[in-house]
């Protein structure tokens, strides 16, 4: 009895309760109204998958080593340039491409300025966010148009299922990568060999160095698949989301991107979770704005962000960014 | 010895050079490859530019509209470089501006029948405390639960930007228009940050002389000190050409003051850029608030209270965002309106990058940019470049500012390479 209540107050009991309260209330909610709830539940995915890509996009570079605060500025150049090779060639495969090619540039640019040229990386983050904005707000021309976004694609049977079905079996492509990805980069880091070295090269790089793993060639990598990642977010805004431009459409998504991964403790799964409850909070707010109840619109908007930092406050605490974020590797 | 005085006059150029060399070469840099960019999209690079000076530099209206964007920043930047000071990261800067330049509306519109010196002080005074007060919550957050104030500042900017909606939407609504708007009513005349008065009172006279009169103390104390160490007061001109430019500053300010040409704003931006500056280098909370940043765990062996004095931090940066926003609505936009200050905490993170973190370095990183917002709209108009054009040129500007390698090789300057690590990564107490 003692150790199952010792498991019930740790951090992981409480995270296993959380979950299993948050399921029981979404059935008791679905058996009472089922419209309602599959409308919050569908709005969260949608909400929360830009965040939880460029989360990982903040995992993939900050495991490595390399903090990464210009995911907004990836999102947005990945936004824009996804939308323009839309409406260039009407094809939403070249469209994604592009969106995660031009991601994984800044990713590239991130890269050279904190590896080769040895800038602070706050810097290097913050000069992609404003060189972003500025490019796609020089570039961009009113009035273009496409000829569609990406669709939903149900997945056969699996989208029949009551609730879970409409909302995770019946999304666009973007949404389930984004899934997947969460899923395969969570596998790929805790257990394959190259999840151990990204791990080593973000905590100890000196010591990686030492047992012959290229620090400098695997951070490249990391941040340049990471800056794909963060490109797709930005793809999923004009292609599958919105399915237009707008200037600044990223509206601050890369910043709640960084706060769901570090809410997410630096782990794939982790920053799911966060991504998810955010995407939840938002959910609910348009969601209780159409339920009509008599408070300003403006206090249920704020539901999101103070959710996040009461639980952030109250049950996360103390998080653990990898050691040697932020310092330059000089290798001797 | 009779070449001496020669060697030592080109040294003093040389010095100039070395301290001017890098920035100047990255703004000259960045207007390079903007032209690139100007030069490709086929705008024509010279009229945009000659068009974006002008409406910064082009005369005395241009001026004044140049220093009057460059006040918040200043204050934005100061809060941000702060906060780095002691290793955190506050994002938020955006948001505690916003609740000090609506608290310093509401006593301005609210408050009725104040003389005007007791009306504006005390509007700014409101509004730098509402600021720290917003600044404190992430600061409490993040010394008592561990939660890292990068999360709780993005957050709390939202919440600033709900609660500051409702308020102008509800209960501080302007009433008194036809059609109703989300935005307070017109602060009273009192409340405003006025030219005339400080000069008519003649209370800008007696702060100047006062400066003076501590500057030359000052020099005369240590270049006493200098001489008595035997050196020659070239020498000493040469070693603290640094310090003797920055004290000139305020006097060449007061003089713009009193030509009309900047506001009472920025006035308290500088003062408050060297009270920062004071504050770090030369008190013991400075000392701690360093040390706290370069090691938390040695700071906290050394017997520093590591959690109050990061609560203080984001207090004291928070009052810096919040009096800056003060500043914006009494001084320039006479009310608060939400499309008024969109942005400007994000670019103080620029600034403060810009300046280093130095906090007298926010002030030319501030005009700098000040001067670009300025000239963006005129640049728009006359020839007909975008004006998000002068945000790739500021990204650029701070590239070549902060690899400075780069400059330094283009311009074939020599001396150190100045390792620039600002920031401590986050969380890392």
């Amino acid at each position: 009895m003692e150790s199952v209540w010792r498991f019930l107050k740790s951090k992981q009991g409480i995270t296993i309760i959380g979950f299993l309260v948050l399921v029981i209330l979404v059935v008791v909610f679905y058996s009472i109204s089922p419209n309602q709830t599959q409308a919050v539940l569908n709005s969260m995915i949608r909400h929360s998958t830009p965040l939880i890509l460029g989360a990982l996009c903040g995992v993939m570079c900050e495991r490595s080593g390399i903090i990464n605060i210009g995911i907004e500025g990836h999102m947005l150049l990945g936004a824009f340039m996804g939308y323009m090779v839309n409406v260039w060639t009407g094809s939403l495969v070249l469209a994604v491409a592009a969106s995660m090619l031009t991601g994984s540039l800044m990713g590239l640019l991130l890269a050279y300025m904190s590896i080769k040229l040895k800038l602070d990386q706050v810097i290097g983050g913050t000069v992609i966010n404003i060189l972003a904005l500025g490019l796609t707000g020089y570039f961009y021309t009113v009035g273009l148009t496409t000829s569609g976004k990406i669709m939903t694609f149900p997945l056969g049977p699996l989208a029949d299922i009551p609730l879970i079905g409409p909302v995770l079996f019946n999304n666009g492509f973007i949404t389930y990568a984004a899934i997947v990805l969460v899923f395969v980069l969570h596998f790929f880091l805790y257990r394959t060999p190259w999840g151990l070295r990204t791990r080593a090269i973000g905590e100890h790089p000196e010591a990686a160095d030492t047992l012959g793993i290229n620090v400098i060639r695997m951070r490249y990598m990391n941040v340049l698949i990471g800056g794909a990642i963060a490109g797709l977010a930005g793809g999923f805004l004009t292609l599958e989301s919105v399915g237009s431009f707008e200037r600044a459409m990223t509206n601050g998504r890369g910043f709640i991107a960084l706060a769901v991964m570090i809410f997410g403790n630096w782990s794939p799964i982790g920053a799911w979770g966060a991504a998810l409850l955010f995407g939840f909070a938002t959910a609910m707010q348009t969601q209780l704005q159409f339920m009509g109840i008599d408070i300003p619109h403006q206090f249920v908007g704020m539901l999101p962000y103070v959710l996040t930092i009461v639980v952030v406050a109250g049950l996360v605490g103390r998080t653990h960014p990898p050691a040697a974020e932020g310092k330059v590797f000089e290798k001797e | 010895m009779a070449s001496e005085p020669e060697t030592k006059k080109t040294d003093f150029w040389r010095a100039l050079w070395r301290s001017i060399g890098v920035p100047l070469g990255a703004i000259v840099l960045a207007l390079l490859i903007g032209a690139v960019i100007l030069l490709i999209s086929g705008a024509n690079p010279l009229l945009a530019y000659s068009a974006l000076f002008q409406g910064a530099f082009g005369g005395a209206s241009q001026i004044s509209r140049t220093l009057e964007k460059a006040t918040p920043l200043i204050f934005n930047g100061l809060a941000i470089s702060l906060a780095f000071k002691a290793g955190m990261f506050n994002i938020g800067a955006q948001g505690q501006l916003v609740f000090g330049a609506i608290i310093a509306a509401f006593i301005g519109f609210a408050v009725k029948g104040l003389p005007w010196f007791v009306h504006a002080p005390l509007a700014l005074i409101c509004g730098a405390i509402a600021g720290a007060l917003y600044g404190s919550i992430p600061g409490m957050l993040k010394a008592f639960t561990g939660a890292s104030e990068v999360i709780t500042t993005i957050m709390l900017n939202y919440v600033a930007l709900n609660m500051t909606d409702w308020l102008v939407g509800g209960p501080w609504q302007d009433k008194t228009t036809e059609i109703l708007l989300p935005r307070t009513p017109e602060i009273l005349e009192t409340a405003r940050l006025d030219q005339g008065r400080l000069i008519t009172s003649g209370l800008i006279f007696v702060i100047l002389s006062l400066y003076l009169a501590l500057m030359v103390y000052l020099f005369v104390k240590s270049h006493k000190k200098i001489r008595m160490a035997g050196k020659t007061t070239r020498e000493f001109f040469t070693a603290n050409l640094g310090s003797l430019l920055v004290a000139l500053i305020p006097v060449i300010l007061v003089g713009l003051y009193l030509l009309d040409l900047l506001q009472v704003g920025f006035l308290i931006a500088v003062g408050g850029a060297f009270f920062i500056w004071w504050l770090l280098e030369r008190t013991t909370l400075g000392f701690e608030i360093r040390t706290v940043g370069a090691n938390s765990n040695a700071a906290r062996y050394a017997g520093i209270n590591v959690a109050l004095i990061m609560i203080l931090t984001m207090v004291i940066s928070g009052l810096l965002a919040g009096l800056g926003g003060a500043v914006e609505t009494t001084g320039v936009d006479g009310r608060f309106e939400p499309a008024f200050n969109v942005g400007l905490g994000f670019d103080g993170i620029t600034i403060s990058l810009l300046g280093k973190t130095h906090p007298l370095g926010n002030i030319p990183a501030a005009i700098l940019i000040g001067s670009m917002k300025a000239g963006s709209n005129t640049m728009q108009f006359e020839a007909g470049v975008p004006k998000e054009i002068v945000d790739v040129v500021q990204a650029l500007m701070l590239f070549f500012v902060a690899a400075d390698m780069i400059v330094r090789y283009v311009l074939r300057i020599k001396g150190k390479e100045e390792k620039v690590s600002l920031t401590s990564g986050w969380g890392q107490h």
